[in-house]
């Protein structure tokens, strides 16, 4: 369990006291690139966002190793693009993690603005008004500003929303880039082809972990067809989830995670 | 060259109330102008309308006990005024209701409460003057406490300008990165009753948020950035000051709605000419380039 950059311990997340996660056991190993998958409502954002820390769980914890930094490019930002600011003004909350509240921005720094911008295909619109720009440059704006981050542990969740196929392309490559300095990436992706192209290992998500490990594995059409007959709605009468009903899955889990990091919830899938 | 002597700068040398009248709006043009531009980036202009109301219990039980004095209403009205912000604050960040609601909500109830603390004693003259205030009747203590406003106002906008800015462009990115979100809403709020409380001996509780918000309204027209934005509308801040004291001065105008008026005359010319503007945006069709 030494190289855990993440560790999932019996986590539910949700709202309203339903869970959008529901008991995951697991780890993320420190530099690995995990897609995501599932279908609408399987609680990948809201894993995200468990993670990040901008939705406290409900019960169980998420735990971080320590030192470790994570980057968040969320589904809806809440960017105000009504904002008098120019591209480089959100880009440059990037850096935040190195400079803080008052730490004066550098020269340096601000080239790394720029080769940021460069690197997501955005160069020469660090002074472009932000109300300006179009839905998919906007991505790029914030995923440039996820590059400035540098962080350990970087967190997309549907990055490649309303991006162009060429612009996927490159924003793929960052991702491989990332993988390969050892830096632990998570990203949210709907389409399973690019999926079984790029990453490495996937989490497949129906409030429960269907199945999770390598991709090819994982992405089995009969895993495919389980995570498809879970039930999205919110049932009002739903009985209240006893802390005793789960205990003996939690031990089944920890015998699993003890040898083998993911496959926190092959059991109880059904 | 007399003719201009005589009516811009005669007035403020020849009287000693004109002379602290225009220092005391002077000041408080540099404080309330940039937080009033950050109250209408983050859609919150009508909230300072609301604070300046929920001021008024406080500003009345400090003249209930002390009577017409200036440190008490002052200190009355800023308790008053923090209550307000740090409950509607509250409310708002931590349950579902939003901003606007439980704003409304709590100016309301201590609006009422300070109508009625007025109204058991005192007459409807006092009434009016706590409502309208009087630029024309600035203390030495009064100027002083516009003075340390100010540079509380300054200093803290100095210090927290980058989590200020975040917190509007992208709350949710903040709060990926920092736990200073929530104290800087507060921080803000603080600064927004500041200023409302010093300005409300000069202009009223009622037209002090007019200094507030129709410089900053009035700057939206000018520019694409916020440190410009800033800049002018302090900027048009002291002009709407010097202009409404003196359009008071020589036709014996009261000067708080003098003061405001002229900055309302800024707001509609930039509306029309600003190079955001009306006529620049509908009326005139420019050229276009190529890419």
């Amino acid at each position: 369990m030494t190289n855990a950059c993440l560790t999932f311990r019996d986590l539910t997340l949700g709202y309203n006291s339903h869970p959008a996660i529901h008991h995951l056991n697991g780890t993320i190993r420190k530099g690995s690139l995990t897609a995501v998958v599932g279908a609408n409502g399987s609680g990948k954002s809201t894993l995200m966002k468990g993670i990040v820390g901008v939705l406290k769980p409900m019960a169980g914890a998420v735990i971080r190793a320590p030192g470790v930094r994570a980057a968040y490019l969320p589904q809806q930002s809440e960017l105000d693009r009504s904002f008098p600011a120019r591209v480089v003004d959100p880009v440059s909350l990037g850096l935040w993690p190195r400079r803080g509240l008052l730490g004066r921005h550098t020269r340096e720094d601000r080239d790394s603005v720029s080769q940021a911008l460069m690197a997501v295909g955005l160069g020469g619109f660090e002074k472009r008004p932000i109300d300006t720009l179009s839905g998919g440059q906007l991505q790029r704006t914030l995923f440039a500003r996820v590059l400035l981050q540098d962080a350990d542990l970087i967190l997309l969740d549907e990055p490649f929303n309303a991006v162009d196929s060429k612009t996927v392309g490159d924003l793929i490559a960052l991702i491989k880039r990332w993988h390969g300095e050892e830096r632990t990436v998570m990203v949210v992706v709907h389409d399973l082809d690019l999926v079984r192209r790029n990453f490495p290992e996937t989490l497949l998500l129906a409030r429960q972990p269907v199945a999770w490990g390598e991709t090819r594995e994982t992405l089995k059409p009969e895993n495919l067809l389980r995570a498809r007959r879970f039930h999205e709605a919110w049932e009002e009468n739903a009985p209240w989830c006893e802390p005793d009903s789960h205990d003996h899955d939690h031990h089944d889990h920890d015998h699993v995670h003890g040898h083998d990091h993911h496959h926190g919830a092959g059991p109880r899938a059904a | 060259m007399d003719m201009l002597y005589g009516l811009f700068i005669a007035p403020f040398a020849d009287f000693g109330f004109m002379q602290r009248a225009l220092i005391g709006s002077l000041m408080l043009s540099l404080g309330a102008c940039p937080v009033g531009v950050f109250l209408m980036l983050r859609r919150m202009s009508l909230s300072g309308d609301a604070m300046a109301h929920a001021i008024l219990p406080g500003a009345a039980a400090g003249f209930l006990l002390y009577g017409l004095e200036i440190l008490p209403m002052t200190i009355g009205g800023l308790i008053a005024g923090i209550i307000v912000a740090l409950g509607a604050g509250a409310v708002s960040r931590f349950t579902i209701q939003r901003e606007d609601a439980s704003m409304a909500a709590f100016y309301l109830i201590s609006l009422a409460i300070g109508v009625l603390m007025v109204s058991i004693r005192g007459s409807s003259v006092d009434l009016m003057h706590v409502l309208f205030g009087t630029v024309l009747a600035l203390n030495n203590e009064a100027l002083t406490l516009i003075g340390g406003i100010v540079v509380v106002t300054l200093v803290s906008l100095a210090i927290f300008w980058r989590a200020l800015v975040a917190e509007c462009l992208d709350p949710l990115f903040l709060r990926s990165v920092s736990r200073l979100g929530s104290p800087v809403h507060f921080i803000f709020l603080g600064l927004v009753v500041l200023n409302l409380v010093g300005g409300f001996q000069a202009l009223g509780t009622l037209l002090s948020v007019g200094l507030m918000m129709l410089p900053a309204a009035a700057a939206r027209f000018w520019t694409a950035r916020v440190e410009p934005m800033c800049v002018l509308a302090v900027l048009i801040g002291f002009a709407s000051c010097i202009a409404g004291l003196l359009l008071s001065y020589h036709a014996s105008l009261p000067s708080g709605p003098a003061i405001i008026l002229s900055a309302g005359v800024v707001y509609f010319a930039s509306i029309l000419f600003g190079t955001r503007g009306i006529l620049r945006a509908r009326i005139i069709h420019h050229r276009h380039r190529t890419a």
